[in-house]
């Protein structure tokens, strides 16, 4: 408590640096104007509704579907990203090859791509006749225009997450570590099982979760490619738009809120893994 | 890490490391992904927009349609883009060289953007500025139009945009404390002429850094800025919301086409990106967070 005091006294001293009063009273003032009041007035919208009613339109077949779609969809494409996303870490921190910087500029694509343009794209190259859909044509899978088509999505627009979170960790493993490993006697399969995948799996969960909350939220790169078919390929955002469309209000403020809670969950998932990590390893995740 | 070996010793590997056929695999497996998630949808881009020839190429920038989303895009950018940096260093400047209660907050409501879904961030401004929001009858008797207009394109786009030059920006002038400011000012140097002589210079290339992160996603918004825009032809389309358009009225030429400039500014972007990563790494605390 007296430590809050003596905090709160801060904001009356004067400093030898300068600004103090104005920064801060700029950054809450643009803070709340931008983010904070419209959250709360979505927020305050959801709850004049009342529970029943929020109940009522949540458990509303189309919404419970839309719900799934886009959550099993995200977690599918998060669950295949991190096998690919910790390989393309490790290649990309361990060895030495023509085109390695090359490779890891291009990890970061999907976060520079506008969402569009990845939508676009995706569902030409994945259509029925596009380059890689007519590889699977022949064998009856339709990617583009199905569930499949918004996974493919997702697993673009989420790789980076687990890249990035991974590939600062697995550079700080101490290599004293695996050639201690080396020497009792594990082979590099065991050495990257037991010593350096436990070291590096809060990243692994902290890149899981970004992109999962990445995906449950994505729109642009998904809608071109989804097909949109309500109980089949409507992700909830799209959701969202519809319910705009028809002057519905009240079901796209219970959906966006129910998405909300999804993410701030998933964040409040985040920061435990990463206080977690802190106090067992030292180090941040 | 390449460690050079004596002759004798060819045929010992590092016990740190895999065998040549496992790394050129590994190599080969990262290589393919790549190439298949990230190459391909960037080729095919250029490919369909020039599918049918140069010409209906350059003839889709001829359109009035094209060129306003065009100007659009730009104008929300050059209003959104200042605007957020200002805030980025104004927020940094705050939270890293004053200590006050309530900081974590306000670091974490700063990234709060960032997990909320772009067709939220379209919706909140709906509620509040929209004919039924809580503003709304207001804003229409005094013939103010905020959604389904340039305001609202702008407002969704901030939104967005919101935590990119400040998550940059907080880490960075953290680690560098006071030092330098309070060096300054006790030779006289006035608070602004501290802020243009001794802070920006140490931290120009993280502040570029994020204005360019920032630049990209501004001009590329897609979700947020649909639901805000109404779509209303030359008049509140972006250049995502044009290639939208097009692709859905089957004039995929038109599409890629305008497609192509967002895909080379992505490019361009990354390009100054990693030379500002590889030059000036020590001077981009932020540089390799997610």
């Amino acid at each position: 408590m007296s430590q809050l005091t003596l905090g709160w006294q801060s904001l009356g001293r004067r400093h030898v640096v300068p600004g103090f009063r104005l920064s801060l009273g700029f950054t809450i003032f643009y803070l709340s104007l931008i983010v904070l009041i419209p959250l709360a007035a979505l927020v305050a919208r959801a709850a004049g509704l009342g529970l029943s009613e929020i109940w009522e339109i949540l458990s509303t077949p189309r919404v419970v579907a839309a719900l799934r779609v886009s959550f099993v969809t995200s977690l599918l494409a998060a669950v295949f990203n991190v096998p690919i996303g910790v390989l393309v870490a490790w290649v990309l921190g361990r060895y030495n090859f023509y085109g390695r910087r090359l490779l890891d500029a291009m990890v970061d694509l999907p976060f520079a791509l506008p969402t569009a343009v990845a939508g676009i794209s995706l569902s030409a190259l994945y259509a029925e006749n596009g380059w890689v859909g007519a590889l699977f044509a022949p064998f009856g899978i339709k990617i583009a225009y199905t569930p499949l088509g918004i996974w493919v999505a997702l697993v673009f627009i989420g790789l980076p997450f687990v890249v990035r979170s991974v590939q600062p960790v697995l550079a700080e493993v101490d290599s004293e570590l695996e050639e201690a490993a080396a020497t009792l006697g594990a082979s590099r399969w065991r050495t990257f099982r037991r010593v350096v995948a436990p070291i590096i799996l809060p990243a692994i969960l902290t890149g899981f979760a970004l992109a999962l909350a990445r995906g449950i939220g994505e729109y642009g790169s998904v809608i071109f490619i989804a097909g949109n078919i309500p109980f089949v390929s409507e992700i909830a955002p799209l959701l969202i738009v519809t319910k705009l469309s028809e002057f519905d209000y009240a079901g796209a403020t219970v959906i966006a809120v129910a998405m909300l809670g999804i993410s701030f969950l998933l964040l409040a998932f985040i920061n435990l893994l990463q206080l977690w990590t802190l106090r067992r390893f030292g180090h941040d995740g | 890490m390449t460690v050079e070996q004596p002759p004798t010793a060819q045929k010992f590997r590092s016990p740190t490391t895999e065998a040549p056929v496992v790394r050129l695999l590994l190599i080969g497996v990262a290589v393919f992904c790549m190439g298949l998630f990230f190459v391909l949808p960037m080729a095919v881009v250029f490919v369909e927009a020039f599918a049918r020839g140069v010409w209906p190429y350059l003839a889709n920038f001829v359109d009035p349609e094209v060129v306003a989303s065009i100007q659009l895009t730009l104008l929300v950018a050059a209003i959104t883009v200042p605007l957020n940096a200002l805030f980025g260093i104004s927020a940094a400047w705050a939270i890293a060289k004053f200590s006050f209660p309530g900081k974590t907050l306000l670091v974490t409501l700063i990234d709060l953007p960032f997990s909320v879904s772009p067709v939220v961030a379209g919706l909140i401004y709906v509620l509040l500025y929209g004919v039924n929001g809580v503003f709304g009858p207001w804003l229409v008797a005094h013939g103010i139009g905020i959604i389904f207009a340039v305001p609202g394109i702008v407002l969704a786009t901030i939104f967005v945009t919101f935590p990119f030059v400040a998550r940059e920006l907080i880490p960075l002038m953290q680690e560098q404390g006071v030092g330098d400011e309070e060096a300054a000012l006790s030779l006289g140097a006035s608070g602004l002429s501290t802020f243009l002589h001794t802070t920006l210079p140490n931290i120009r290339w993280a502040l570029l850094y994020g204005v360019l992160l920032c630049n990209a996603r501004a001009m590329g918004e897609f979700g947020a800025v649909s639901v805000v825009s109404g779509h209303l032809r030359g008049l509140t389309t972006t250049m995502p919301l044009q290639i939208e358009m097009s692709y859905n009225e089957y004039n995929f030429v038109g599409a890629f086409a305008t497609a192509t400039l967002l895909g080379a500014l992505a490019l361009v972007t990354l390009a100054i990106k990693t030379l500002l990563e590889t030059r000036y790494g020590d001077e981009i605390a932020g540089a390799r967070r997610v």
